[in-house]
């Protein structure tokens, strides 16, 4: 703008360049001052709001390693953990089966998405929790025999509702990283003699790994929080656990309060874990190997990658 | 001499459009023969033909006493044999393809032992030594822990060389195997590929490298629009060519 209103101050002869060195002097910006002071400003009063308002702080305290609290979010990773494990083992199976020749294989496996993607989590939770209304029993002829409220308790019904569920969005994850790998693969493959099962799990899947985990994560650091809706279905995971001691105390915010710390933490560490996966399965990648170890940054650095590549050279 | 390769009356469509229109070759034992000809002219699907990473639509490919991906009935019927058959067949064919296709998430030797370990279920010591033997052998012998991705184009396709030859294969296929390199890679590879043909491996090698067909071919074929035009001895063939489609070819080519 300066230099179009007045592009005369810019012009110099040529004789006017009589030295080789010069001394640059960077633009200033006072602006990125303001605002950073501005911010830092709302920040404090927002700070103090909380500081002066209705919050008991020692209630916070006390009940963020009472033993109801540690309890339900063990709970919470335990059903998180196991949910994912369901979630990445039926994304895999069913990515594969709607790459397959067959199309009956590939209608199961857009159905399973179709539905199951297509549908709220926490009304899947509730028909999980309910099954026992449409099966009463479930029965292996001959060998075993259960009432289904014995066999679905709520642990097994968010089990099943959260892994399945994160299945749906897990095959189009994994489909995606199977089809972004170079055809020419497959045929090295075929061509040293490697089985079609060979193939996907030594030569395909090891390099979808790189594309599929930082979704992957996302995900992960989602079902920690989404696994907070089984408390509908009454799993005492750690929501669930504070709700009953808030209905009793009463300190409703103070137990959110508490809640919030372990979700953050729980997922803080999820992060940590994501980067140094991410960091193996990148080996053989350039740059992967050589990254440096994981740091907070606190949002501090601007584009990670290219703050590497500056350490490096 | 005897025949290692043979292949009667080849035929292949890509969606109707025939890309090879009868093709007949013979190779025999410890022979190289270079395809040459130009683009879209066929080489490759032929090569890819040989070794059934496509199927045929007519004709038959025959290597060391077995049809390769399909089983002679009687009264001409030919019926393509199970995966698990072919698979069989297929290791016993070495291929070095245009792009390396390395796998990337492994180490170079990672990439030799792999056949080796998981297909010939070999010991995993005695695959390394051997690998590792095959690595130095194309002049890689110390960079055996390095990924694809640290290596020059050249060093991948010595690799990709080395990999094939872990399979003791009766045959190696090259599809274009300098084509992608930087020109002043080209040579480290074509030397390895003199060191193979001089050591009594059979090749099949498609090239634009007429230098090489003319140095290390016993004999050379010319492709032109899906069959093969001319085929003999280098002297013979690159020197004095009878087709007029194939002198042309070479006109441009040598010029």
């Amino acid at each position: 703008m300066l230099s179009q209103a007045a592009p005369e101050t810019n012009r110099v002869g040529a004789d006017a360049l009589q030295q080789r060195s010069y001394k640059i002097v960077r633009l200033k910006h006072p602006g990125r001052w303001l605002s950073g002071v501005a911010v830092v400003i709302l920040l404090a009063l927002l700070v103090k709001a909380f500081a002066d308002g209705k919050i008991q702080w020692d209630v916070v305290g006390k009940f963020l390693t009472a033993e109801v609290i540690l309890r339900g979010f063990a709970n919470t990773l335990l059903i998180s953990f196991f949910a994912m494990i369901i979630g990445a083992g039926l994304g895999t199976l069913f990515a594969v089966m709607r790459l397959s020749q067959n199309p009956v294989t590939r209608f199961v496996a857009w159905l399973y998405v179709w539905i199951f993607r297509g549908t709220p989590v926490l009304l899947q939770l509730l028909i999980w929790f309910n099954i026992a209304l449409v099966f009463p029993t479930i029965t292996i002829p001959g060998l075993y025999e259960a009432r289904t409220v014995d066999v679905v308790t709520p642990f097994v019904a968010a089990l099943l509702g959260l892994g399945i569920n994160e299945g749906a969005y897990m095959t189009e994850v994994v489909r995606g990283g199977i089809n972004s790998v170079d055809h020419g693969q497959t045929e090295a493959a075929k061509t040293i003699g490697m089985s079609r099962f060979q193939t996907l799990w030594r030569i395909i899947l090891p390099q979808t790994m790189r594309l599929i985990i930082p979704p992957m994560g996302n995900s992960a650091i989602g079902m920690l929080k989404f696994s907070s809706l089984a408390t509908a279905i009454s799993f005492t995971e750690m929501l669930n656990a504070a709700q009953q001691v808030y209905f009793v105390n009463g300190a409703v915010i103070e137990l959110l309060l508490v809640c919030a710390v372990w979700y953050l933490l729980g997922t803080t560490v999820l992060n940590i874990v994501q980067f140094y996966i991410e960091r193996y399965y990148g080996r053989g990648v350039a740059r992967g190997a050589s990254r440096p170890p994981f740091r907070f940054s606190f949002g501090l650095s601007r584009t990670a990658p290219r703050q590497a590549n500056e350490e490096q050279s | 001499m005897t025949t290692v390769v043979k292949a009667i009356n080849i035929h292949k469509n890509f969606n109707g459009q025939a890309v090879l229109t009868g093709v007949d070759l013979d190779v025999s034992d410890g022979e190289v023969l270079c395809i040459l000809g130009p683009s879209g002219g066929g080489k490759s699907t032929l090569l890819r033909c040989l070794n059934h990473l496509e199927t045929l639509d007519d004709g038959v490919v025959w290597i060391d006493g077995s049809i390769i991906g399909y089983e002679l009935r009687d009264g001409g019927v030919l019926r393509e044999l199970p995966p698990r058959k072919v698979r069989r067949q297929q290791r016993e064919i070495g291929m070095v393809f245009q792009h390396f296709n390395l796998f990337p998430h492994m180490t170079a030797l990672q990439n030799v032992i792999e056949g080796p370990v998981k297909v010939r279920r070999e010991p995993r010591a005695a695959a390394t030594a051997r690998g590792k033997e095959l690595l130095a052998a194309v002049g890689l012998g110390d960079r055996g822990g390095a990924y694809p991705s640290q290596l020059s184009g050249g060093q991948k396709q010595r690799v990709a060389i080395a990999r094939a030859l872990a399979m003791n294969p009766k045959v190696m296929l090259f599809d274009e195997p300098t084509s992608a390199l930087d020109p002043e890679l080209v040579g480290e590879v074509l030397d390895v590929m003199r060191k193979l043909a001089a050591s009594g491996t059979t090749m099949i090698v498609v090239t634009h490298e007429i230098a090489f067909a003319r140095d290390v071919a016993d004999r050379v074929a010319i492709m032109v629009d899906g069959t093969i035009r001319e085929i003999g001895p280098p002297s013979e063939v690159l020197a004095n060519p009878q087709d007029p489609r194939v002198r042309s070819f070479l006109t441009r080519v040598l010029n």
